[in-house]
């Protein structure tokens, strides 16, 4: 025993250095890894609560028929149940929330608006209804003939 | 060679100076960020369906989340888009594509009634790989497959390096103008985990898409995977895409 640890002076002093080494390398780790990493995988788990933290600007069509019982109910059961209010009506989670507050919802420019789905193009689905505007009452105003909430119900005469 | 009981208590009690602070640190690192209990992670698992026989290429979608992601207009970038196929003759291994603005302001017609082609439109958007190329390239771990499967981006880490950009086989990925870090379509994270659809699905006048949740057993999804025809992109790729789509054309890219 004393003869092996004979002249171990070096060798303390080298373990005492390496551990300080790995020490400091540790304090480092930990300051400089953030909180939660590698809790999912290699990265940081925060980051999911950061995707989650955007504020939405499409309330969904719930939140519409809470209010709007009226037009809720007309959709219902024709052409147009699926479709979404904000998909004419543009995002109006803002309007959801408090329906006071600015900017107030817009009527979408009905011969404008139907023509963004309803303008003829080949690449459609040749079920899909299409019409071109030249030819079919050209100037007049979609709503005119067609209820947008239920094209199909009650025709107009 | 003997060891004392002096040496053997000082040996160990330099052994504890030493571990203690490793002990510490693991501890910090397993106490993770906590998430809003109401959305459980493990309960979700999330695709989508595109039905590529009822997309009308109105773009309805892509100004959808332009609005909602707050995605640059100038430079003008998207995160999701639409492509319109124009196939002469039926099927070719080079078809004519074109999305101009990505489909932004919907398509003006180009190809005539009865020109012996075939046009159709392919909406696209980021697949949410389960085995991503673009993750596991990212050098700082700033983009993730999430458990409940969606693919994430960290801007807090993201370095701007680019190396996701060139990953992605499906073109998904922009470097955000503003914040100089990489953007995606990240299927409206902060609506789905409140019980919303996303932005592009809300917008969609005809269902041509539909968010899925693959561990919900009531979901539609499961019966409409086994009654429709079902396709990925790019399924050489390996890449997990959890994007399914319905009458996708053996042309498109």
């Amino acid at each position: 025993m004393q003869k092996f640890l004979k002249d171990k002076e070096h060798l303390v002093r080298l373990a005492a250095l390496f551990a300080a080494g790995f020490v400091l390398f540790l304090a480092a780790k930990t300051l400089l890894v953030p909180k939660g990493f590698g809790l999912y995988g290699h990265y940081r788990a925060g980051a999911l609560a950061d995707n989650r933290a955007r504020p939405i600007s499409f309330a969904g069509r719930a939140a519409c028929g809470e209010c709007h019982t009226d037009k809720r109910d007309e959709i219902q059961g024709g052409k147009h149940a699926g479709i979404g209010c904000e998909a004419c009506h543009g995002p109006l989670a803002k309007h959801a929330e408090d329906p006071s507050s600015d900017p107030k919802p817009v009527k979408p420019d009905p011969r404008k608006l139907c023509l963004t789905c309803h303008l003829a193009n080949v690449a459609k689905p040749v079920k899909f209804p299409q019409i071109d505007p030249k030819a079919h009452f050209e100037g007049n105003p979609c709503a005119g003939c067609h209820s947008p909430h239920a094209p199909d119900k009650e025709p107009k005469t | 060679m003997t060891i004392g009981r002096r040496e053997f208590l000082i040996g160990a009690g330099k052994l504890l100076i030493v571990t203690a602070p490793a002990a510490a640190y693991l501890e910090a690192m397993a106490a993770g960020t906590e998430i809003e209990p109401a959305y459980k992670m493990a309960d979700h698992y999330w695709g989508m369906i595109v039905d590529i026989e009822k997309c009308i290429g109105c773009g309805n979608c892509v100004r959808a989340d332009k609005a909602e992601n707050g995605v640059p207009m100038e430079p003008f970038y998207f995160r999701t888009w639409v492509e319109r196929y124009h196939i002469e003759g039926g099927w070719s291994e080079h078809p004519e594509v074109d999305s101009p603005n990505g489909g932004y302001d919907g398509f003006p017609e180009k190809y005539a009634v009865g020109d012996a082609g075939k046009s159709f439109f392919v909406p696209k958007l980021c697949n949410q790989c389960a085995h991503s190329p673009c993750t596991q390239v990212c050098p700082v771990g700033a983009t993730f497959e999430t458990p409940d499967g969606a693919v994430l981006v960290d801007k807090t880490y993201c370095l701007g390096c680019r190396y996701c950009v060139q990953a992605c086989p499906y073109g998904c990925r922009y470097i955000h103008p503003q914040t100089n870090t990489v953007d995606k379509c990240n299927l409206c994270y902060h609506r789905i985990t409140k019980g919303l659809t996303t932005a592009c699905c809300e917008a969609c006048p005809t269902g041509a898409r539909q968010l899925v949740d693959l561990k919900n057993p009531k979901d539609p999804v499961h019966e409409y995977l086994r009654t429709h025809k079902i396709q990925v992109l790019k399924p050489q790729m390996a890449t997990g895409a959890k994007v399914y789509y319905n009458g996708l054309d053996g042309s498109v890219r």
